[in-house]
């Protein structure tokens, strides 16, 4: 897998395929990016589920927090590292332990351990390093294109709404025989 | 369509970036969303708007469904990350330095720059506090000298208004690097056809739509397009991206946007705070224009070329200052930064001075005498007397609009007719 250059059908098989996603390292505070993309995918119909050790008192946005990934009692699709990259690997360690192991390890802008990378692809995980889920949804759906930004895409087919509101997008299919 | 992981040519990108079929209706043009606002899903929807979490519409000072199509297409072409449509080009550049400078910065700008940029930093940024120091972009070390720790950032213009000037984006692109400031670049004549500011390190490219890009004299407008390539949180000297922002509960624009941040602090704090928002219906008109862009541009370069060498030819003329011509001064930079042309605007010097200037503007029937430049049809002015009449005589000659001087921006008719123009009036008496 070439890190530092995805393909659109492979970010697009993978936001199209998980539905329950472990975010570590989110922040209860509004203003935080890692709230913003919680809640976004919250809005895009993921179940999402809040991991941080420290903010287990209260829910975020109404789901329970867990201290670790281990704790949760659902199987989970993929793990989205919101960690600066020092602290990658044992979270990949502690997710290739989960029974069922998640199939996705989603590491945020900024965040990327090659070494952790291929400990969860030689056990046949997908990674991704160094994107926000937030912004690859917002880019694949074309809804970042309403903030003039350049979603990389041309298509002569028109954007599906997502059917949960006038300004909620669907991805659209992936190309399977692309998604690799 | 192409596979996707085929990276479309530039003509492709002038006519599909950005403008998928309309979601809603199916319409394969770019409707004009000719609307002020945008309805909510439900409160939790404006909320998430508000707070900047989720993308979306407002209000068209803020956003705009036509215009957004306009900010990606630019983007896309330019090779940036993000795009901000504004009213006007001047708009642009003042959106630019309000997220940049705060009282008290300075930046460094070229002199040799269109007359009503200078004027705008000369005098309007006085009051925002804000010093222009003016370097010469024939003596490149006046760039690395005019800089202070007060810098804010550099501007220059890929292809310079009116004189036909290249400038060394790459040499400058380093300074700036080195300063630790981003290199802002007015990609206004060159076009993005012409000539890729990005490539050779610039951070932020402005437009003035109201030229090649819309192209068809009927609409002002402006762009920003963010590079992506500055970091922004280096130091505190960029609070507008880099520090919890007041305006939008403590949200820090660079880490929460990455590297289209500085396009969305033009647009939430800029934008929607000093007001210049750009009509959906100029935006449409833009966008049919870019859709033949490159066919324009090389139709423009080509017939310029011509009439710039029927003009060296002249007996009534001293000068003529074009970097397409072989012997041009700045023919070795037009090669390397504009090699499929160096545009359609340029200036020629009459031996007749002021008043063959006046004569010849007066007495053309083809070539509109107006203020401006980038039209299909061919234009004509004599900056002394007109666009640069408020700068002293000598910022005038410093930005090549001297007495003798007469713009040119040759248009898309007949290169015959248009020389055929000319030359009547030059032989009128
Ligand atoms: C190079 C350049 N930049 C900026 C502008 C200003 O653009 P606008 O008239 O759209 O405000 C112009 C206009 O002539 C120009 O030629």
């Amino acid at each position: 897998m070439n890190h530092d250059n995805y393909s659109d059908n492979y970010i697009r098989s993978i936001l199209n395929t998980v539905k329950t996603i472990a975010m570590v390292g989110i922040s209860p505070k509004e203003n935080r990016p890692s709230y913003f993309a919680f809640k976004y995918l919250l809005d895009r119909g993921y179940r999402m589920i809040p991991v941080n050790p420290g903010q287990t008192a209260k829910p975020i946005l109404k789901q329970k927090v867990y201290a670790t990934l281990s704790d949760i009692p659902e199987p989970v699709d993929m793990v989205d590292i919101f960690r600066s990259s020092e602290h990658v690997l044992p979270i990949v360690e502690e997710s290739l332990r989960l029974t069922p192991r998640p199939q996705v390890i989603w590491m945020q802008l900024t965040v990327r351990d090659d070494e952790a990378a291929s400990l969860a692809e030689k056990v046949g995980l997908k990674v991704v390093m160094n994107r926000c889920p937030k912004i690859e949804y917002g880019r694949l759906s074309s809804e970042i294109s309403w903030i003039g930004v350049n979603s990389r895409t041309l298509s002569s087919k028109r954007a599906q709404n997502l059917g949960t509101g006038l300004q909620r997008m669907s991805l659209g299919k992936s190309d399977k025989k692309d998604a690799r | 369509m192409p596979d996707a992981e085929r990276t479309p040519g530039f003509a492709t990108l002038s006519i599909h970036a950005g403008a998928k079929p309309d979601p809603t209706t199916g319409a394969r043009v770019t409707p004009i969303y000719q609307t002020t606002s945008f309805v909510f899903d439900d409160v939790d929807h404006a909320a998430a708007l508000f707070g900047l979490q989720t993308f979306g519409n407002i209000y068209t000072r803020i956003g705009n469904p036509t215009c957004a199509v306009l900010e990606e297409r630019v983007a896309a072409l330019e090779g940036g990350t993000a795009g901000l449509a504004v009213a006007s080009g001047h708009a642009a550049q003042v959106i630019v330095m309000h997220a940049l400078m705060t009282p008290g910065d300075e930046l460094v700008a070229s002199k040799k720059l269109y007359g009503g940029s200078i004027n705008q930093m000369n005098h309007s940024y006085k009051n925002f506090g804000w010093n222009v120091v003016w370097a010469d972009p024939d003596d490149l070390p006046s760039f690395e000298k005019a800089i202070t720790p007060k810098t804010k950032c550099i501007f220059i213009e890929s292809i310079a208004n009116p004189g036909g000037i290249i400038t060394d984006i790459e040499a400058i692109a380093k300074m700036a690097r080195k300063a630790g400031v981003p290199l802002i670049v007015d990609n206004t004549l060159a076009t993005p056809y012409l000539c890729k500011p990005f490539d050779y390190g610039a951070d932020i490219i402005v437009h003035s739509l109201t030229k090649f890009l819309g192209g068809h004299g009927n609409s002002i407008g402006g762009l920003i397009v963010d590079g992506g390539t500055f970091n922004w949180s280096r130091d505190k000297k960029y609070p507008m991206l880099s520090e919890p922002r007041p305006e939008y509960q403590g949200i820090i624009l660079h880490e929460t946007f990455g590297n289209f941040a500085f396009a969305i602090a033009c647009r939430v704090l800029g934008l929607r705070d000093l007001g210049p928002a750009l009509s959906p219906f100029n935006a449409f008109l833009v966008l049919t224009g870019i859709e033949t862009l490159p066919l324009r541009m090389q139709r423009h370069c080509d017939n310029t070329l011509a009439v710039a060498e029927w003009l060296s030819k002249r007996p009534e003329v001293l000068w003529v200052s074009y970097p397409g011509l072989a012997g041009d001064k700045y023919h070795k930079l037009a090669k390397k930064y504009s090699p499929k042309g160096a545009g359609a605007v340029f200036t020629f010097g009459l031996k007749g001075g002021y008043d063959a200037g006046v004569k010849l503007v007066s007495s053309v029937k083809l070539f509109s005498h107006l203020a401006n430049i980038g039209d299909t049809r061919s234009l004509i002015i004599h900056p002394a007397s007109t666009t640069h009449r408020q700068l002293s005589d000598a910022q005038k000659v410093q930005a090549g609009a001297g007495p003798d001087v007469v713009r040119l921006s040759v248009g898309l008719e007949d290169k015959e007719d248009i020389i055929a123009d000319l030359e009547q009036g030059l032989s009128t008496k």
